[in-house]
């Protein structure tokens, strides 16, 4: 096993390197900062002296030296616009991300498999069909317009919870979070909810059809031969059984999460990641596009490796070690 | 459920009319762009300079029309040609305590243009300038050559406490180096999230009746207008134009519209024989029409600037004749609004010689200005009418701007005919005369957004004779001059004025600023 993820731990060093040079010479190649950034009272000579400030008079190849030089050294450069490291900026508005990730997560898990395991179990009653049906909205409708009218409905026709931004931050086990405070609470639910609806559905349909097709299987009519109760069957042995899957993809998604709440925290203005990344993006902030760009495929290639560990906990079959290797 | 939606709806309006007695005097503003900083020197940018207003003040302030009114200077004048006094107020106390004085003002214009990773810095305002400290309430700024824009230039610049002037951007960030002599103090600064500022009871001039100011972030659009409609925030900058006519419906919300210096204009290639984005019918090349006045003229005359302002801009912005709208300093009385005249274009096209037209691309920003697309599409039909055949391309101002300076292989312009904008940051008409209609002059530093390279040997000596002259009277006279050559020769076509719109609950309204700044000492209450 440990071999396993010293192999993997390389070849993810490999994904990161060739994405740093498709990252890097793409966002280098379009647009020009120094006009994003001057002063439009600016003369010639002083968009001359940000030119060279900035490092954009030197050959890319040049650029591209230093920016691994320093990526090696654990600095992605800083950030054109606020002059501050970029890797401290996008560290500085992980914390959100990750708060919003993580609660459209238990969303999606907590509403989802529940609903996919009774539409699995009652395939033809009327709310099972119901919940098939509300699924699909939640593949088909795009994130921001449902963004815009949780927010129409819930914030300014209710009045239930505020529309956009992040709430109060709480203390728990050295934690800060806008989750251990009513005021956060009642901020992240609109966003939570939006980022999750996808995900939701997404949970709904794999739970839903491992559970029809786990229903009929010989182990679970072995179970039920020798006297289990129903409950047990469903919640330990069909339940185990469906995970693998369920996990893997939630796995996954928990990255797509991180990447696609892009939206979600424009539309509802939360302070994270993919705010700074629109943004730095609008704006040409080459560094921390760059820099956003490799953490994310960091944290895809090690989501991958954890959900392959994972794995071999669910189902003792499987084992960690390369194929054909 | 639509009773209960009612009742919910009065149940919790009651509930925020009952908080809002209690914290009457906090304001909550929703901002369309952010500050990048909190440092006042770091970055020149509007949304910096907004912010810093609240905190620091200029030794002359510009007022809600630009225009330059006293303040942490009481009096400014030359005293010869090459010196400027300025006698500084006296009794002004900084945030912490500390006496304003000289020392200050020395220390602020050091700092100013030399702070460390600046993308942007006020070293423009400050060339070829020396401040030399006569007494404790006494300055001289000392220049090589006569002049006159002492003033503007000067109240750009926010001063800072001598004890600020060795702090970081991170220190000012962090609040500890945040210490001015404004309206409002600093509290707490989350980027992306709030920035909170507390009242000034202390302050030297009027106090502000907001003894708290909280302001959120909130980029997109139609989320910044669901908060203000959702009681998240009191009051909104930058409201999309096509919710104006939603929310004028609105009896909870107030609008405040005022016009901005920003006047959108296009330039036209003058100074390449083969322009390239400009053809003859059929794809073949022809020597540039666009550097033939009467084209130009031509193409003025077929632009109904009433249909953009009406139609696209939902009625919106001001049809533009000059540089900048009536009322600033250095605008001539005698230029009119270009009529709308298609056939008198075609007219004029034929004499030039082009009776069957032309083809061109007009080339835009999508995301810069209000609506700038739709104003390039509109513009571009417009032309096709009389015979211009015109193609539109626009793309994120990332692109465009770099593009439109410098993006052909030489380094020139690339394109032909572009739609740009330009805000006249100093309030008055040298701006968009020194940048925008002078020679190209790297080494002098004008027409440094001279895109289209007009250039015209009597309209650049109207220019810099005005640029040596303190005399207010007669400088005013000859940047109306300037302007009026310019028009003359088509230097540009003007299209509209900008008018920006702020939106407010109920009892709230924003006295406009023609500089576009968001400032919470501009919301009063009804």
């Amino acid at each position: 096993m440990t071999v396993f993820i010293i192999r993997r731990l390389l070849q993810a060093l490999l994904v990161v390197f060739m994405m740093s040079v498709i990252v890097f010479f793409g966002v280098n190649i379009v647009g020009d900062p120094v006009y994003m950034l001057v002063s439009p009272d600016a003369d010639q000579a002083d968009i001359e002296a940000a030119i060279s400030r900035l490092g954009l008079d030197r050959p890319i190849l040049e650029q591209y030296w230093l920016f691994l030089k320093g990526a090696a050294q654990g600095d992605l450069g800083d950030s054109f616009i606020f002059g501050e490291p970029a890797l401290k900026l996008i560290l500085h508005h992980m914390p959100a991300t990750m708060e919003l990730a993580f609660s459209a997560l238990i969303l999606a898990i907590v509403i989802g498999i529940p609903l996919g395991l009774y539409a699995g179990l009652y395939p033809d009653s009327r709310l099972s069909k119901g919940i098939m049906a509300a699924s699909i909205f939640g593949f088909s409708l795009p994130t921001f317009w449902v963004g815009l009218m949780l927010i129409m409905l819930f914030a300014v026709e209710l009045r239930w919870v505020p529309a956009t931004g992040r709430g109060d931050l709480g203390s728990f086990l050295g934690f800060q979070s806008s989750l251990f405070t009513l005021d956060g609470l009642s901020h992240i639910f609109l966003p939570a909810l939006n980022l999750a609806l996808l995900k939701i559905s997404l949970a709904i349909r794999l739970t839903r059809a491992g559970v029809r097709e786990a229903m009929g299987l010989d182990y679970v009519k072995y179970a039920r031969a020798k006297g289990l109760s129903t409950r047990r069957i469903i919640l330990v042995h069909v339940m185990k059984n469906i995970m693998i899957p369920v996990v893997t993809v939630m796995g996954l998604e928990f990255g797509s999460l991180i990447g696609f709440s892009v939206v979600t925290e424009t539309i509802f203005a939360w302070p994270g990641m993919g705010k700074l990344l629109i943004d730095a993006i609008l704006q040409l902030d080459r560094p921390v596009v760059v820099a956003y760009l490799m953490i994310i495929v960091l944290f895809f290639v090690l989501i991958n490796l954890i959900v392959d560990i994972l794995y071999s906990i669910l189902d003792p079959r499987v084992r960690l070690q390369d194929q054909g290797a | 459920m639509r009773k209960l939606t009612t009742a919910t709806a009065v149940a919790f309006g009651i509930l925020a009319i009952g908080a809002g007695a209690v914290s009457a005097e906090k304001l909550t503003i929703g901002l369309a762009s952010e500050p990048t900083s909190l440092d006042p020197h770091f970055h020149n940018l509007g949304p910096n300079n907004a912010m810093s207003v609240h905190i620091f003040d200029r030794l002359i302030a510009q007022d809600e029309k630009q225009r330059l009114s006293p303040g942490l200077a009481v009096s400014w004048e030359p005293v010869d040609d090459l010196t400027w006094e300025f006698k500084l107020r006296e009794g002004v106390k900084f945030h912490d305590g500390s006496d304003f004085n000289a020392d200050d003002v020395v220390c602020t214009m050091a700092r100013a243009p030399d702070v460390p990773n600046s993308p942007s810095g006020y070293g423009t305002y400050l060339k070829g300038k020396e401040v030399v400290k006569i007494d404790d309430y006494t300055v001289h700024f000392k220049t090589e050559a006569p002049y006159p824009l002492m003033g503007n230039d000067i109240s750009t610049i926010p001063v800072i406490s001598e004890l600020g002037c060795d702090s970081t951007t991170e220190d000012f960030n962090a609040g500890t180096a945040a210490i001015g002599t404004g309206p409002f103090k600093f509290q707490s600064y989350t980027p992306g999230e709030s920035i909170v500022l507390t009242r000034n009871d202390d302050y030297w001039g009027d106090k502000p009746v907001w003894s708290e100011v909280e302001f959120r972030p909130i980029t997109s659009g139609p989320s910044r207008v669901a908060s203000l409609l959702a009681g998240d925030v009191d009051m909104i900058s930058g409201v999309p134009t096509t919710d104006i006519t939603t929310l004028k419906g609105n009896d909870d919300i107030q609008l405040s519209q005022g016009v901005s210096n920003r006047v959108i204009y296009l330039h036209m290639d003058q100074f390449r024989e083969n322009s390239p984005f400009v053809k003859a019918i059929g794809g073949g090349d022809i020597k540039n029409p666009l550097m033939d006045v009467r084209v130009r003229k031509a193409i003025s005359m077929a632009i109904s600037r009433d249909a953009i302002v009406e139609r696209v801009m939902e009625g919106v912005a001001i049809p533009a004749g000059q540089l900048l709208p009536e009322g600033f300093f250095g605008v001539s009385d005698k230029l009119d609004v270009v009529a709308y005249d298609p056939e008198g274009a075609k007219a004029l096209l034929a004499e030039a010689g082009y009776a069957d037209g032309f083809e061109m691309t007009i080339h835009g920003p999508n995301d810069r200005y209000i609506n700038d697309a739709k104003i390039a599409e509109a513009i571009a039909q417009m032309l096709t009418r009389v015979g211009i055949k015109t193609a539109v391309e626009t793309m994120p101002r990332s692109v465009y701007f770099g593009r439109a300076s410098k993006g052909s292989p030489d380094g020139l312009p690339e394109f032909s005919f572009i739609l740009v904008g330009w805000g006249a940051g100093s309030g008055e008409a040298s701006s968009p005369l020194k940048s925008l209609i002078h020679t190209y002059d790297k080494d002098a530093g004008f027409g440094s957004s001279n895109r289209g390279r007009h250039s015209d040997p009597e309209t650049d000596a109207l220019i810099e004779e005005a640029l040596r002259t303190v005399d207010d009277a007669k400088r005013q006279a000859l940047l109306a001059q300037a302007t009026e050559r310019a028009i003359e020769n088509v230097a540009i076509i003007p299209t509209h004025f900008q008018v920006n719109t702020w939106a407010a609950k109920k009892g709230l309204s924003y006295v406009a600023r023609t500089d576009e700044y968001t400032l919470a000492t501009g919301v009063v209450k009804e």
